[in-house]
This record gives C-alpha cells, sequence and structure tokens, in this order.
C-alpha cells in the first residue's frame, strides 16, 4: 500500500536565485520502494509535494539523489521557484515538514554505462542519478541559459568521465544549445560505444536531440514535462501522444518515453 | 470511528457509506487501489465512458485556480466493451457499488451502453449529460429539458433493472427544469454539480492555460454553488441525490446533505489527498456522532432555511 509521507527538510541550500536543494528524511519511502517494485528508486522518478494550503494540486518534482539505510532514507530534489507553488516550496527551510507522495512514475532504464547524459536548465538534476547508477562511465552534457543559472557542476563532474557545458549566452563553455554537442560526441562514437542517450529539458531540446541521437543510431530516452493532476495515473491530465496515436499519461507512463515512441510533431 | 449507522440508500441501491469518488477523478480504481481498500468506500463512479474510445483533447489539460482547478480532459477512455471486459472484473473484486458514467453523441448510443453495462452487472449507471469539454452530445443534451428527457427515457428502457442516475450540468439557468424533466422522464436519482465551465489566461503570453481555452472549474471554489443547487433540486423532485461539487472534509458533505443529497461525492480532493474520501467519512461520522444523530442519513434535507 502506498502512503502519504510527512517529510521533515534536513537541508536546503541556494543553488541559485532561482534554484533550491532540498535533501527530505523520507522514512521508509526507499526502502519501500524496494519492496513494492523490486528495486530501489529509478533516476527520472519524482516526487509529488503539496505545496501549501491554498493550493489544490501538489508540484511534481524529479529526484535528484537518494540514499537508504535501516534507519530511514533521504531523497535531494533540485528545482527552480518558477510559480506560485514552487515559490512557496523554495521558501520553507530546514526543519519544516512537507507532505510528499512518491516515488511516482516509470525513471529511465539504465545498465551499468556508458551513456550521454543530456541535461538542459533544471532538467540537469535527475540526470546525476543516472550519472551515480551507469558506474561513474558515463559523459554528461549539460546546457544553461548562462554561467550564473549553471547547477550541480562539480556533483557531474565527480559521477561522469566527461562533463560538456553549453550556455545560451556563451558566457561558459560552448556557445550554444546542447545538440550540437551530442552530435560531436555521438560521432566519436567508435571511442565511446555509448548504450544510450538519456535526456532531461524543455521539449524543444527534448527533440533536437531525440533527433540527433536517431541520426547515429543510439537508442534515446527523455523523460518528459506535462501539467500535472493526481500524479497516479487517475485523472489523465498530463496526455502526451505518441507517434502510434495512442495516447500516453506522463505521470503513470512516464515521465521516462523512449524517444521513438513519442511524437515529436505534436 | 463514532457509534453512527452510516449506512444510505441511493435509489434503492444501499452503500456502506455516503462516501462516493467523482467519475474522471479515479479513473477505474486501480492507482487509488494501491493506497487503501476500495471496499472503504460507499461506491465507485468510474471513468466516464463512451461507445468507442476517445482520446480526449490535446494538453494542457489542467489549470489551477483560486481554491480550483479547471480541466479539459474531454472524455479519453478505452470505450465501454475494453471496459467491461478490462476494468469492471477488477473494480468487481471490491466490496462497494460500482457506478458507471456514460456519455454518448446519440440518445442510441446512451440506450446501446445501457443494455452492454447492465448485461455485464454494475449497480447503477450515472447518466452524463453535463460533459462541458466535448463538442457533440455532453452539455448539449444537459442544458435543454427535452433533449435531457429524451436521453433518460432511451437510458432507462435500455438499463433492465439497474437504476439510473443522471448528472446535471451547473451550467443552466435553472437546474430545477432540467431535473423535473428528467425525473418526468423516469430516472432513479440525480447527480450534481458536473464542473462550471471557466477559463484561465496567462497575462504574460496572453494565452488561455487550457490548449481547449476553456474548461470545467471544480474544487471547493464551487462548493456553495453545489450546495445551492442540491437545494433548489431537492425541493424540485422527490428523487435521491448524489450530491458533488467541492468536497474535500466532512463539514462539506454534511452541508451537501443537509441541502438534500443522500450521498455525496469526492473528486478533486484526490489530487491533493488521495485518502480524502476516507477523511470525509470519517469526518461525517463525527459530525453526526456530535449532533447525536444513530444514522448519517438524518442530515439529508435537514437543512433549516430561514
Amino acid at each position: 500500500m502506498k502512503v502519504e509521507h510527512a517529510c521533515s527538510i534536513i537541508a536546503r541550500e541556494q543553488l541559485t536565485p532561482d534554484t533550491v536543494s532540498m535533501t527530505l528524511a523520507v522514512g521508509d519511502m526507499v526502502s519501500s520502494a524496494i519492496t513494492n517494485t523490486g528495486r530501489p528508486i529509478h533516476p527520472g522518478q519524482f516526487i509529488h509535494i503539496k505545496c501549501g494550503e491554498g493550493l489544490l494540486l501538489r508540484r511534481p518534482i524529479s529526484i535528484q539523489s537518494w540514499l537508504g539505510t535501516r534507519m530511514g532514507g533521504t531523497i535531494t530534489v533540485v528545482f527552480e521557484a518558477k510559480g506560485e507553488g514552487t515559490r512557496w516550496l523554495a521558501q520553507r527551510q530546514a526543519g519544516d515538514t512537507l507532505d510528499v507522495l512518491g516515488p511516482l512514475g516509470n525513471g529511465f532504464r539504465t545498465t551499468p554505462g556508458p551513456y550521454l547524459l543530456v541535461g538542459g536548465g533544471i532538467g540537469v538534476p535527475p540526470l546525476y542519478a543516472c550519472a551515480c547508477y551507469t558506474g561513474c562511465s558515463s559523459t554528461a552534457i549539460l546546457g544553461f541559459r548562462s554561467k550564473d543559472r549553471a547547477i550541480l557542476l562539480d556533483e557531474f563532474d565527480s559521477e561522469c568521465i566527461d562533463v560538456q557545458i553549453a550556455t545560451d549566452d556563451g558566457s561558459l563553455g560552448y556557445h550554444g544549445f546542447v545538440d550540437a554537442l551530442v552530435r560531436q560526441e555521438l560521432a566519436k562514437e567508435q571511442a565511446r560505444p555509448y548504450l544510450g542517450v538519456l535526456a532531461c529539458g524543455p521539449k524543444p531540446m527534448l527533440r533536437s536531440v531525440a533527433k540527433a541521437a536517431a541520426e547515429f543510431g543510439v537508442p534515446c530516452q527523455v523523460s518528459m514535462e506535462e501539467r500535472m493532476g493526481c500524479g497516479v495515473g487517475a485523472c489523465l491530465v498530463c496526455a502526451t501522444p505518441m507517434r502510434d496515436g495512442a495516447v500516453k499519461h506522463v505521470c503513470k507512463d512516464g515521465p521516462v518515453f523512449d524517444a521513438e515512441e513519442v511524437d515529436w510533431d505534436a | 470511528m463514532p457509534d453512527v449507522n452510516m449506512q444510505v440508500e441511493l435509489a434503492g441501491v444501499t452503500l456502506k457509506n455516503p462516501v462516493v469518488v467523482a467519475s474522471g477523478t479515479f479513473g477505474f480504481g486501480r492507482e487509488y487501489s494501491q493506497f487503501y481498500d476500495l471496499g472503504e468506500l460507499g461506491g465507485i463512479c468510474a471513468k466516464g465512458l463512451t461507445l468507442h474510445p476517445r482520446k480526449g483533447n490535446p494538453a494542457p489539460r489542467i489549470a489551477e485556480t483560486p481554491m480550483g482547478i479547471l480541466n479539459s480532459v474531454g472524455l479519453e477512455n478505452p470505450g465501454v466493451d475494453a471496459f467491461i471486459k478490462e476494468e469492471l472484473p477488477f473494480l468487481r473484486t471490491f466490496d462497494t457499488k460500482m457506478i458507471a458514467n456514460i456519455s454518448g453523441n446519440t440518445p442510441e448510443e446512451y440506450g446501446v451502453m445501457c443494455e452492454k453495462l447492465s448485461a455485464a452487472g454494475v449497480d447503477m449507471i450515472e447518466v452524463n449529460i453535463s460533459c462541458p469539454n466535448v463538442k457533440a452530445g455532453g452539455l448539449a443534451y444537459g442544458t435543454r429539458p427535452e433533449l435531457a428527457a429524451e436521453v433518460t427515457e432511451t437510458a432507462k428502457n435500455h438499463a433492465g433493472g439497474v437504476p439510473v442516475m443522471v448528472k446535471l450540468s451547473p451550467n443552466v439557468t435553472d437546474i430545477t427544469e432540467i431535473a423535473k424533466a428528467v425525473e418526468g422522464a423516469g430516472a432513479d436519482a440525480l447527480s450534481l454539480i458536473n464542473t462550471i465551465r471557466g477559463m484561465r489566461i496567462d497575462v504574460n503570453t496572453r494565452r488561455p492555460v487550457l490548449k481547449m481555452n476553456t474548461g470545467g472549474l471544480s474544487g471547493p471554489a464551487v462548493l456553495p454553488v453545489a450546495v445551492r443547487m442540491v437545494w433548489e433540486v431537492a425541493q424540485a423532485v422527490k428523487l435521491p441525490i448524489l450530491g458533488m461539487g467541492g468536497v474535500s472534509k466532512g463539514e462539506d458533505a454534511a452541508q451537501l446533505m443537509l441541502a438534500g443529497a443522500s450521498a455525496v461525492a469526492v473528486g478533486t480532493a484526490l489530487f491533493a489527498d488521495p485518502f480524502a474520501p476516507l477523511a470525509v467519512r470519517d469526518g461525517l461520522a463525527d459530525i453526526a456522532a456530535r449532533q447525536g444523530l444513530p444514522a448519517v442519513s438524518e442530515l439529508t434535507g435537514g437543512v433549516m432555511p430561514w
């Protein structure tokens, strides 16, 4: 049986003026994820957090990393204070308690790597868990609007073979979008036979990364975003169209999908 | 739990408690069955069905509003046959009343679905004539008394012995006119209210938040509208009422019952709290106990208007 958890914030860090990292004490959420599904949390899964009393909808936040111990687990999330709910969340302090549902959704399916991890903006954090779970053999290509918005660079450095940065304004790393770096990296494929591309970020980025991966014949998984209601697959609001004409739901069928099943023209 | 008889009757169907989950907010029960035994519920109104599968509307299908949400799902569902084959057997494993919800483009479609569902064995059929999110049928039937009556009559003629409950739209000038027409056509119960048409605009992009531009408003914001409409309808007809609209705690449910509802449905509150229906049930029991009522059904119609 699933339950809602009252989780206390045990650490909070402001990564940029808009981006916050929070570590929550989640009780048996990590260990029961193993019991219920026969596996630990998958990178790319999310938790659904209640943000204040006046807002009726929870906010789905990707899990960046987790720790499970017999004494209780922790989950770390990194999110951007963008709207009313996430601004409320960003104002919580260590010691405050949050109402959390999770872990929810289907994450990235990985084996020990190497993978090419491609993140854009606030899509970067869940790929950190991918980096940790692919045997420190992966390469990360991370895109940000500008240098002052770059996050988690040291964390990726310690878990990846190589980290490449792109910024929209050229203030850090490559001046341009991540898909150019993805093509460049996949062109070296003989040197590094990637098992797949794992991507999370805005939909236009995912579309171009999926296209690049397809050009090089490398399997690609993408983490999709859509406005969500219940978060468990009952209300059907987070619909995303598939190439075969089917409709899938980001919260229950995803958020991670095979890039080739997604209808990118929809 | 306080010593209050929680059992209620709705169109001859006995519910173990007055709390039902509202159609469209609970899927076909599978997801929430991972949180608790669905046998705790008085009943389940399953996701709205159509004769053929529907993909629903493009996303975004949801927007948050002050104490409410707008949705424009558009009746995405696998169709009545797939429901009967793949979902109903699962729902039947729980000790709760199973209420199927149907929408059609013609009265005949309602009739065909009623026949199929009646043969498959459901406890009640909720006839949706009030979906604001589909072009054909849907709301059109719910806003004109003669059309509402026609759909009701056809449904009733094909439902065998299964009670037919008609779900009314609040998007009308006088809901009692529709209620009376539906009663006259032989309905066994009424459920109300469906969502209220609404709209939210992103002032920066100047785009409506919903891809369909407009959607249906639900959540605590609509509770007073629901209470008022249940009260009006309860005075206008003799049919039992399943009251819904913004119920998230026992007191909300008690208001609807005092206004005249025999049972209540919980919907949007599920999104914030999967356990909301159980909290509503327990809250209702507390209120009845505090008021010294031996049975929760004694709340029904108990309002003392000025």
